[in-house]
């Protein structure tokens, strides 16, 4: 395994596509074994990190790269792009964080349309000073020459959705207990000692958030939901049964519960348990189960206490769940991707 | 999953099916679809040779799963599976899918559509069946006690079959004594046997029957368990009567100075006591203390009945009394109520004195009745000289039960009869049509065209007491249309009685929910079958007899008690039950102890184990319903048979585009 500079070392990329930034902050918290990580990988491309051109990965052979950690959302060409280009270029592809994974907050557009966000952003937003109105045009070109931007998309994809993925690191951002996990794992499975965990499989535990969770848990029955601020909850009991909204029961373990252990519901970040394909149907589901109430008013009632249901229950999973834009009569058209 | 192979069967149930689906292009159809071994199509898959069409293809060909595609499941899931398990495979490795009800019948003008919904059902279950796994049968021995509820003719026939044939019963009444309605009437048609007369001997047989555990003033609160093993709370109200010291003298009610208009046995027509028996042949014959109008229970004075009580029987204090009962079997018994006719104005009842309902006619005609058999006036004393009968009153009309109440015909005939033998009086019948499809019913009919009854055909529009001439004064006029020679009419007369209909108990539909049945949209409740199993219903071990389940007349109530009675006893016989292995299971090792599923479950079933943080579910308390299944958050709770990928499967096969060829399927991802 030599290349041009006779480095023998196993080559890693780290990219970030629609993201906030926090993935690439949360590689950095595993602290000083990111020196062992150094030390077992030559890093080709990093771009927040390092100066590292496209040109760059374009120029290495097809499957060069051993393994790319890939994080943040699809939602434009330029995105597509590098996630087709990388792809290309590794051999391990993972999806990392759950922009990447899921979708996570920029999933959340796929609730509207792009041209209605758009208007927003550009024209209709309270902060707004845009007197001229213009738009980010894709086909701009200056009098010297084009310069055209990279297509906004409709619709918000996860990584897997634009090309095939081989491990899923979940998370907003991944705890770097399993970052470090994956990346040693890795490093010693290409160095011949250990092996990786079958292609497709999410790089943490199966069960719930529950699981980690030292509450304890009773029978529950909801009769209204309060924000953090308007309650203090007792710091033993399930934090669900006193009202307030955590989607511990139905994430993926691995963070070690860390927002309910100081009295924050969960949000769910590490998307669903194994097995389960739509993280929010089982958020709504599991929550409808427990709501104390006999008659639809009394239902609206409970769910009228629970500000925002959508963003509760698909803050993360949108762009992977079913609900795909089915309603073909109001959906925008796509195009671009 | 992959080297499944699945045979398929499309049945043309005669024309039911292939006179709309094109059964030919879906068995074509359906050979491409994955993993299909064989498509067939057959005139009567549910026939033996249809039978041994499968059974023939599971040995020759191995086939490892089966679909039907023809009738609803209920019909004749059965009999798929039993000829699979004929062949040597599991009977859950079978699938139906249901193109006569959801396709064929629900779409007969469409043939087009119909065939490709045909196809698309047909796609589901073969996407289904090969996530199917086999399932064995659980045998749980069944309790020989049955319940029936409901002490009229039908609970009575039905007790009484169960204990002469050595079995336990335990009879739930809601009133204090056992009769129900043939309890109030006069004569039965059309033979005019004394009602009483022929039902009081059964009441007094319940009542002394040593496998009979009569439970009167009582009400079920609660049931629990599942076919074989049910547990059934029961209410049974204080009568403030200590039953074991009463011996039914009657001192009590001749002491007790409130009289009470009598709304149930007497139909609002006559008088009863604060303490009373309902009726002189009452069983048991022990009185009750009606608490709302006794004078003791608001001013703590008077006693009249404990004071003179000569056995000491009278208990102010008695309390109600909850008990559990295990029962193997229930029968539904629960009768019927009169429609109000307060409800249609027109008709004057409870504003017109002389407007009376059917059940205070029958009352009034009974010998033992307010007014001792005489035909009156609501006054007490005119005897009518001319009396209208109006049929099909809060029956056959949009405006309150589109159905036909099947005993009003009769009984209307009956009332003409009787008034005519007692008065003299001219009697009018209006009728829309005479229905008298029963033995002996017709020629009823003819004895009464014979005794010079009028009959005038069409709906009356009102009854009024406002005369347009002198013949009408002080008179109730009915204005009706004479369809049969097409004139409007309107003929006075003293006295008018509403033939109302039947309806279902107030509380039927809670009933039902308690054990687990459902009501039709009138409001009955619903059998498991209309024509070839109308005693059971879609939850084992709970049956139905009498109008609970439907209009009917005595000889039809006795004979479904009789019948839900001889299918309890086949279960009783068997000694044990096989419940269906469809139930929900919960993976331990992946269960996070949420608990989100624990107050789910109608059946108890789910226990959390503390020690090691999960839920469990009791195999033999489920029933498969899957409430857990979809509660559960992390989907660790599997239903049997009901499985997620099962599910999905069936799911994926529906959506399927039946106008591509089938390999093409692969190419639906775009999006």
């Amino acid at each position: 395994m030599s290349n041009q500079n006779g480095n023998t070392k196993p080559k890693l990329a780290l990219y970030w596509a629609s993201s906030c930034g926090g993935c690439e902050i949360s590689v950095l918290a595993i602290h000083e074994k990111i020196l062992d990580v150094a030390a077992a990988f030559d890093i080709v491309f990093w771009p927040c990190v390092m100066d590292f051109k496209v040109k760059d990965v374009e120029a290495l052979a097809d499957g060069e790269i051993d393994v790319c950690l890939f994080n943040g959302a699809i939602r434009n060409d330029e995105n597509a792009e590098m996630a087709h280009l990388l792809r290309r270029k590794s051999k391990i592809m993972v999806a990392y964080g759950s922009c990447s994974m899921e979708g996570c907050i920029p999933g959340l557009a796929n609730f509207t349309s792009r041209d209605a966000m758009m208007q927003f952003i550009y024209h209709n937003s309270p902060s707004t000073d845009n007197p001229d109105g213009v738009e980010p045009d894709p086909d701009w070109a200056f009098p010297e020459g084009p310069a055209p931007l990279p297509k906004f998309w409709n619709t918000v994809k996860t990584l897997d959705q634009v090309v095939p993925v081989e491990y899923y690191l979940p998370g907003c951002p991944p705890e770097a207990e399993w970052t470090e996990t994956l990346v040693m794992a890795a490093a010693a499975a290409l160095a011949g000692e250990g092996e990786l965990p079958p292609p497709g499989s999410v790089i943490g535990n199966k069960d719930t958030v529950c699981d980690e969770c030292p509450r304890t848990k009773n029978e529950k029955k909801i009769k209204r939901f309060y924000r953090p601020y308007e309650i203090v909850p007792d710091p033993d009991t399930c934090l669900l049964e006193q009202g307030i909204f955590c989607a511990g029961y139905a994430t993926r373990s691995g963070c070690g519960a860390l927002c309910p252990q100081v009295n924050m519901g969960c949000r769910g970040c590490y998307g669903p348990n194994e097995g389960v394909d739509d993280h929010g149907a089982r958020l709504i589901t599991g929550l409808a189960s427990v709501l104390d109430a006999k008659t639809d008013e009394e239902v609206d009632a409970i769910l009228d206490t629970l500000p925002d249901p959508a963003g509760y229950f698909y803050r993360f999973g949108l762009a992977h769940s079913m609900l795909h834009r089915t309603d073909v009569a109001h959906a925008p058209k796509r195009d671009g991707n | 999953m992959a080297e499944e192979r699945v045979g398929v069967y499309i049945c043309h149930c005669g024309h039911n099916i292939a006179g709309t689906v094109d059964v030919e292009a879906v068995a074509e159809w359906a050979a491409d679809l994955p993993n299909v071994e064989v498509s067939r199509h057959y005139e009567f898959m549910c026939s033996s040779l249809g039978q041994e069409l499968v059974e023939e293809d599971i040995k020759t060909l191995g086939l490892t799963r089966v679909v039907v595609a023809a009738c609803s499941p209920h019909m004749h899931e059965r009999t798929f599976r039993g000829a699979c398990e004929r062949a040597g495979l599991n009977p859950y490795l079978f699938e139906m899918a249901n193109i006569r009800e959801h396709a064929s019948w629900v779409h007969a003008v469409d043939k087009e559509g119909a065939t490709e919904k045909a196809k698309a059902l047909v796609s589901a279950a073969v996407h289904r069946v090969v996530h199917h796994t086999p399932l064995e049968t659980m045998k749980v021995p069944v309790e020989p006690t049955t319940m029936v509820v409901g002490g009229g003719i039908a609970g009575i026939q039905a007790a009484l079959e169960l204990a002469d044939a050595g079995y336990k019963v335990i009879m739930v009444e809601r009133e204090p004594s056992i009769g129900g309605h043939m309890a109030q009437l006069d004569k039965t048609f059309p033979t005019l046997d004394c009602s009483a007369c022929i039902l009081t001997p059964k009441m007094f047989d319940v009542g002394a029957h040593p496998n009979i555990t009569m439970l009167t003033y009582s009400e079920v609160e609660a049931v629990e368990g599942y076919v074989g093993n049910f547990v059934v709370t029961v209410r049974q109200k204080a009568r403030k009567v200590i039953t074991d010291k009463c011996t039914g003298c009657g001192t009590c009610w001749e002491k007790c100075p409130i009289r009470v208009v009598d709304d149930v046995y007497e139909a609002g027509l006559g008088y009863r006591k604060a303490i009373y028996r309902p009726f002189p042949q009452a069983v048991p014959k022990y009185p009750v203390i009606d608490v709302e109008s006794c004078t003791y229970y608001k001013t703590g004075k008077c006693r009249a009945c404990q004071m003179f009580c000569p056995t000491e029987a009278i208990d102010f204090d008695q309390q109600d009394e909850v008990v559990d009962y295990k029962v193997g079997n229930v029968i539904l018994a629960t009768g019927y109520e009169q429609f109000d006719a307060r409800r249609i104005p027109e008709y004057g009842y409870g504003r017109l004195a002389n407007v009376f309902t059917s059940l205070e006619f029958e009352r009034m005609v009974n010998a033992t009745g307010p007014t001792g058999g005489k035909i009156m006036l609501r006054d007490g004393v005119t005897e009518p000289e001319s009396v209208a009968i109006i049929h099909c009153v809060g029956s056959r009309d949009r405006r309150y039960n589109q159905y036909c109440s099947a005993v009003c015909c009769m009984y209307s005939l009956k009332f003409a009869h009787l008034v005519k033998e007692r008065t003299g009086a001219e009697v009018y019948n209006f009728y829309m049509d005479i229905r008298t499809p029963a033995k002996g019913y017709e020629e009823f009919y003819h004895r009464l065209l014979e005794e010079g009854v009028r009959f005038v055909r069409g709906r009356v529009a009102k009854v009024t007491d406002a005369a347009r001439g002198p013949g009408e004064e002080g008179k109730l006029i009915i204005q009706c249309e004479d369809t049969l020679i097409g004139k409007q009419r309107r003929i006075p007369v003293d006295m008018v009685v509403l033939s109302a209909g039947m309806e279902p108990r107030h509380d039927a539909e809670e009933i039902g929910h308690l054990f687990g049945i459902s009501c039709s949209v009138d409001g009955f409740f619903i059998e498991r079958h209309p024509k070839l199993d109308p005693m059971a219903t879609m939850t084992d071990g709970i049956y139905v007899a009498g109008v609970c389940q439907g209009p009917k007349d005595i000889p039809a109530t006795v004979a479904q008690g009789a019948g839900a009675a001889a299918r309890v006893l086949g279960v009783i016989s068997q000694g044990e039950v096989a419940l269906e292995p469809i139930r929900a299971e919960i993976d331990e090792e992946h269960c996070s102890g949420c608990r989100i599923c624990n107050t789910m479950c109608p059946y108890s079933a789910i226990d959390y184990i503390e020690e090691l943080q999960v839920s469990r579910v009791n195999p033999a308390l489920c029933k498969g319903c899957g409430t857990c299944v979809a509660a559960c958050p992390s989907q660790v709770i599997t239903g049997a048979h009901y499985s997620y990928d099962q599910v999905m499967a069936q799911i994926d096969g529906i959506l399927i585009d039946v106008n591509r060829p089938v390999t093409a399927e692969a190419e639906v991802a775009a999006d």
